[in-house]
């Protein structure tokens, strides 16, 4: 799979969260948040997910504070580049979307 | 000792999932995990629906269990590669996972780790076949087959999923 393909809604609810550096816990309750509970990050999932996302290097962990367990994470500048570039594609299906089904498509 | 409940019961690795629907029914009616070693599980009294248990296959490592403890789940303890978790319903939902991708990954995990057991079985039920002065080959053989039987079962549940994926994450 190319670098242009799709994120899993995970992917992008992780890095979306890591806007801002945050552990763990907080990209778990930010998703939440952000998506009115809709989106649920489960533990290992995300544990799952980091790995692998600083494995790609679009995330990195920051230094551990001494005497903290807490992890915490930050985005890299491909990672800014890949969600920057996942936004684009969200507006592009969004737009040919509402295209065919007209802007009411709740109703 | 405060009052504890004690139950010998075997599960196959392939119904993992129906182990974790009964340690979450024994919750419900009372009595939450509290120790697990081979095929033992003892359980000390909890309101009704205090406790989720979860149970996943991993390596205990201090940074898979100290992420886990950050998200509120307390380590119960373990059988071989099977961790086990409980956490307080009232702080919040308890799941392992929650997309496709990291369920087929988890497969995948137990896989590996059938699929090196039953190698070492294979491999001993063959140097003791051969070898005339042991007559114990056909134990590790019969392993072997049970643990590639189990590898087929987990396989099925893989394509299961991955088929979904194909449609949705």
């Amino acid at each position: 799979m190319g670098e242009t393909s799709a994120l899993t809604e995970s992917t992008y609810y992780i890095l979306l969260s890591l806007w801002t550096p945050q552990h763990g816990y907080g990209i778990m309750q930010q998703t939440e948040q952000l998506s009115g509970e809709r989106v649920r990050l489960a533990a290992g999932t995300l544990y799952g997910a980091l790995n692998a996302l600083c494995e790609k290097g679009w995330i990195a962990p920051l230094p551990v504070a001494h005497g903290s367990r807490r992890k915490e994470y930050e985005l890299t500048d491909t990672g800014r580049t890949v969600l920057r570039q996942e936004l684009s594609r969200l507006r592009q299906l969004v737009k040919h979307g509402e295209s065919i089904l007209g802007g009411d498509a709740d109703a | 000792m405060r009052e504890h409940k004690t139950i010998r019961k075997w599960f196959w690795v392939w119904d993992f999932d129906k182990e974790e629907i009964w340690l979450n029914e024994m919750a419900q009616s009372g009595w939450i995990l509290d120790k697990v070693s081979f095929c033992t599980y003892t359980f000390v009294p909890c309101e009704s629906g205090e406790y989720t248990v979860r149970l996943v296959c991993a390596s205990p490592d201090k940074e898979y269990l100290d992420f886990m403890e950050e998200t509120g789940a307390v380590y119960v303890g373990r059988m071989a590669q099977w961790l086990y978790f409980r956490k307080e319903t009232v702080s919040g939902s308890f799941d392992l996972f929650s997309d496709l991708d990291s369920r087929i990954a988890h497969l995948r995990r137990i896989g590996t780790v059938l699929t090196a057991i039953g190698a070492a079985n294979l491999l001993i039920g063959m140097a003791n076949s051969l070898n005339s002065s042991v007559h114990l080959g056909w134990v590790n053989l019969l392993c072997a087959t049970l643990l590639m039987y189990a590898l087929g079962r987990i396989h099925e549940k893989t394509e299961q999923l991955k088929q979904e994926r194909t449609l949705r994450e």
